[in-house]
């Protein structure tokens, strides 16, 4: 069956050239006709909204009025202001942190599961998933359970004696942020590392350690290597949506833990200045793309130093 | 020590996945373990075990109204979600045609995006429109924020579907809609069932579109964080998540039954071909 479906295409009967053609016209018309509805509803709704986000950005709000003239104030305001910097630069480096602890973190899972998962991989992928499928809102909850004054980690270290009054420095930081948002993204970082850990031919693995690799040097050199289209969507599908987090650093963050989101929000809440709103959200993007190209670029350079 | 292939096998990996399994559930195990616990604190040790708080929920008329509509949202969001991502999946897998990668990439997108962001946009364009904020607008939003979801579990499920069996039955005369009702339907059932469970649990468990899109009439998400505010709510809403978290599990694990059926008969299948 699989050799079947690999050649699928050929053992249609030959057709003359201009059939041929009008044949691959129909199918693409087909195709195209068939994709259509949630094209247009993914245009209507995610592309043209995200396009009327950059065009207000460049426009001014004067109360209920929108002002469309072409100005660069919101981005002055944006990126000049320096509790907007603080804040833009607090959620890059939580991003950041946090981005490269999950991966890391999660890699040995992810190999754990694809080379030695045997016949109950699929179970293993289940049992990982159902936590992050899970209400992400009840989640962040439970570790304010966990990390408050009189939570489980303190009730629990001064029941063992490990210290003698409550930690106040667990919640109400950033690195409750970070430790909340790990745990929220875990499984969206084995996936893909687990996905391209298949790929990999087990007998190059094989091949290293009869050329006298040791188990370090053919990881390095083969097994991270031909792992790393999944280790840069890991970070890719980690990194970005994490800069934009509301919810932890509201419930767990703090006064210290604050992020863009929430001055994004406030542009839309009770403070209702959609450019200003807008400027952020796109300033936002472009960094923390620009981010997370620098770090897949970094990650490319440092296996080929490796290799 | 070496395991099969030369491929290492250290002692100390199934510790550490060990660990790492305690760091994933220990938080989620937290929520029910307190939900029965007999105080208003969420402080060890337990103070002895009770129902009260789940009683309590019942007569409890605003979360009542929240989880109808949740319901409704959540009912509303599988299907747009599933019907469109059978249409892309079914155009992605089965034809060839230009600007499939463009098209995948927008649709896949939200995946990609800080939810933020989607919410903020959405909310301009939905104002911007004269549309009042209500249960529907957060079925508009939540649809994009599942496509991704729903359209992962469909491909993968319409990937190993053998097309020579629909060739056959149009060779044989039916109808391209008879094809699909008799022939691609029954093949294809279980990714559907699959994606409108999951889509269901994604749009249940949803918050930051239905906080943005919902108006005044809030999800069951969005009455618990209204309820965050006041620590003497705490108890009730551990036994809702508590409830929410169980049938979030449920529908997973039905859903990953149902999915795993189909591949096993997919295989005997193609086992019997070959």
């Amino acid at each position: 069956m699989a050799v079947l479906s690999g050649t699928g295409v050929e053992h249609r009967p030959a057709d003359p050239p201009k059939s041929r053609t009008r044949w691959i016209a129909s199918e693409e018309a087909s195709g195209l006709a068939l994709i259509s509805p949630t094209l247009l509803y993914a245009l209507a709704l995610l592309f043209l909204p995200v396009l009327i986000v950059i065009a207000y950005s460049f426009w001014t709000q004067d109360y209920l009025t929108i002002d469309r003239t072409f100005t660069l104030q919101n981005y002055r305001t944006a990126l000049g202001e320096p509790i907007y910097q603080d804040l833009l630069l607090r959620s890059l480096v939580i991003s950041l942190v946090v981005s490269v602890v999950t991966v890391t973190v999660s890699y040995p899972i992810a190999w754990f599961i694809s080379f030695h998962g045997g016949v109950h991989k699929n179970l293993w992928l289940f049992l990982i998933t159902v936590p992050c499928w899970t209400s992400y809102l009840l989640r962040v909850m439970s570790w304010k359970v966990i990390l408050g004054y009189g939570g489980v980690m303190n009730t629990g270290l001064l029941s063992i004696g490990l210290i003698d009054k409550p930690l106040t420095t667990l919640l109400y930081n950033s690195n409750a942020v970070v430790i909340t948002l790990v745990h929220s993204w875990a499984a969206f970082a084995i996936l893909p590392i687990y996905v391209s850990l298949e790929k990999v031919d087990r007998s190059l693995i094989e091949a290293a350690h009869d050329l006298g690799d040791n188990k370090l040097m053919s990881f390095l050199r083969v097994t991270l290597p031909l792992s790393l289209p999944g280790v840069i969507s890991a970070f890719l599908i980690v990194m970005i949506p994490t800069v934009g987090d509301y919810v932890t650093p509201k419930l767990v963050g703090g006064k210290d833990g604050v992020m863009i989101a929430t001055a994004i929000q406030a542009q839309f809440g009770k403070g209702a200045n959609w450019p200003l709103g807008a400027a952020l959200s796109v300033t936002t993007m472009v960094v923390v793309s620009a981010m997370a190209g620098l770090v897949v670029l970094a990650l490319q350079l440092l296996v080929k130093v490796t290799k | 020590m070496s395991g099969r292939h030369g491929i290492p096998k250290s002692r100390w990996l199934p510790a550490y996945v060990g660990l790492y399994l305690l760091f994933l559930y220990f938080p989620i195990l937290l929520l029910p373990i307190f939900s029965f616990n007999n105080a208003s604190t969420t402080t060890f040790p337990l103070a002895g075990f009770t129902t009260k708080w789940y009683a309590s929920l019942w007569g409890n008329s605003a979360m009542l109204e929240a989880a109808r509509n949740s319901l409704i949202v959540g009912i509303s969001v599988a299907l747009l979600s599933t019907i469109l991502g059978i249409c892309a999946a079914r155009a992605l897998t089965r034809y060839r045609f230009r600007g499939k990668k463009p098209a995948t990439g927008l649709i896949m997108a939200p995946l990609f995006l800080p939810e933020i962001i989607v919410a903020v946009s959405l909310l301009m364009v939905l104002l911007q429109l004269g549309l009042e904020l209500s249960l529907v607008t957060v079925i508009l939003g939540q649809v994009i924020f599942c496509l991704p979801y729903a359209m992962s579990v469909l491909i993968s499920g319409f990937d190993g579907f053998d097309r020579s069996l629909e060739e056959a039955s149009l060779d044989l005369g039916e109808t391209a809609i008879g094809t699909f009702r008799r022939v691609t339907l029954p093949v294809v059932a279980p990714a559907i069932v699959s994606s409108l469970l999951v889509s269901f649990t994604v749009s249940l468990d949803e918050f930051i579109l239905a906080f943005f899109l919902s108006g005044t009439e809030p999800t069951l998400p969005v009455y618990i964080w209204g309820q965050l505010r006041f620590a003497a709510k705490l108890p009730g809403v551990l036994a809702l998540g508590s409830l929410m978290l169980l049938i979030s599990i449920l529908l997973l694990t039905l859903s990953e039954i149902i999915r795993r059926r189909a591949e096993h008969r997919l295989r005997a299948q193609g086992a019997q071909h070959a």
